[in-house]
């Protein structure tokens, strides 16, 4: 006999961060401000696509960084010196950020008068994968280098990705990555996935992209 | 992989359950771990017994686990298979088709309090 009171639980260890998370989006529905989580593994240009993105996007929307690392806060400074808000966020030894997290930085750094909030997430493709932060838009990188067989390694981050952005395309001749390939292998994850082939460092494609993301977010506005 | 994450949203939920139903200690905890969850349970008990150190209502707790089987199916052929050895191309009719239909599990199963 046991000698404790058994209570049976049968809940998703996931459970209560995914309740958070749809209510962290409820509250930014709410105030009229888009987030974006922006996921990659380390090193395959996410703060360099930022920068560049953030002057690509229409004049008129007003955009708010949030970067998580576990220490440091070199990316915060990157960003700062386009002159956009920004904070960064210290996860502490963390892998990835949950949505009470993402919370706590969305109120340190104030929505009043943002239109699009970029969290950029822990860099790292399986852990971030599993927490929903919250955020309307989910946008991975997978950069040239990194091979085009990662949609096979790590599905998750892309099945549950909005787009990918495909980045350093200038360096296409020295590696054999093939482009058809990662198309065929993302999409087997996911259907719908939209892909941006970009050069943060030269600026092709980042236009693309960044029209995109203005349309994403007027649509979201009108729903 | 992000097995101290997972050690966090377990114990959180786990001390409010057990205090909703007026528990002052939680002596067992059971976790159901897909196949393909990407949680080590090994890990898992590891950075669960240093988080307990550190929870009072958790003191000593107990983490148990039982595995979860990953099977996929296949919408091609209408079978099913084990997905740890066959990923995600169908023995059956080399479809990539498919998906998962059990495995990736992370579930808190009952606990054991007083």
């Amino acid at each position: 006999m046991d000698p404790y009171r058994v209570i049976e639980v049968k809940q998703s260890v996931f459970a209560d961060n995914d309740k958070d998370a749809d209510a962290l989006r409820r509250e930014m529905k709410g105030q009229g401000t888009f987030l974006v989580n922006l996921m990659s593994s380390p090193g395959s240009g996410k703060t360099t696509t930022l920068t560049k993105l953030l002057k690509a996007l229409p004049r008129d929307i007003r955009v708010g960084v949030m970067e998580a690392d576990i220490d440091s806060d070199v990316d915060a400074g990157t960003i700062a010196a386009t002159g956009t808000r920004v904070i960064q966020l210290h996860t502490g030894g963390m892998c990835h950020l949950d949505a009470d997290m993402t919370r706590q930085g969305v109120r340190q750094l104030g929505t009043e008068g943002l239109d699009l909030v970029i969290l950029e997430n822990v860099g790292n493709l399986v852990c971030p994968a599993e927490f929903d932060t919250g955020a309307a838009l989910n946008m991975m990188i997978l950069s040239v280098p990194e091979g085009h067989d990662k949609p096979l390694k790590y599905p998750l981050v892309f099945q549950v990705c909005n787009a990918m952005i495909i980045n350093k395309i200038d360096v296409l001749p020295y590696f054999d990555f093939d482009m058809e390939k990662v198309a065929e292998y993302a999409r087997m994850r996911n259907p719908d996935i939209r892909i941006f082939p970009i050069s943060a460092k030269t600026g092709e494609g980042v236009q693309a992209l960044a029209d995109w993301l203005a349309e994403q977010i007027r649509n979201w506005k009108q729903k | 992989m992000h097995e101290l994450g997972v050690v966090f949203h377990i114990a959180d939920s786990v001390v409010k359950i057990a205090q909703d139903n007026g528990a002052s200690r939680v002596r067992r905890v059971t976790v159901q771990i897909g196949e393909v969850s990407t949680v080590i349970p090994d890990y898992l008990i590891d950075v669960w017994k240093w988080n307990c150190k550190r929870t009072p209502m958790l003191e000593d707790c107990e983490l148990l686990w039982e595995p979860i089987h990953a099977i996929t199916y296949c919408e091609n052929c209408g079978k099913t298979y084990d997905t740890v050895p066959q990923g995600k191309i169908c023995p059956h009719c080399g479809s990539d088709r498919t998906y998962l239909q059990q495995g990736n599990e992370l579930e808190i199963k009952e606990i054991a309090v007083e």
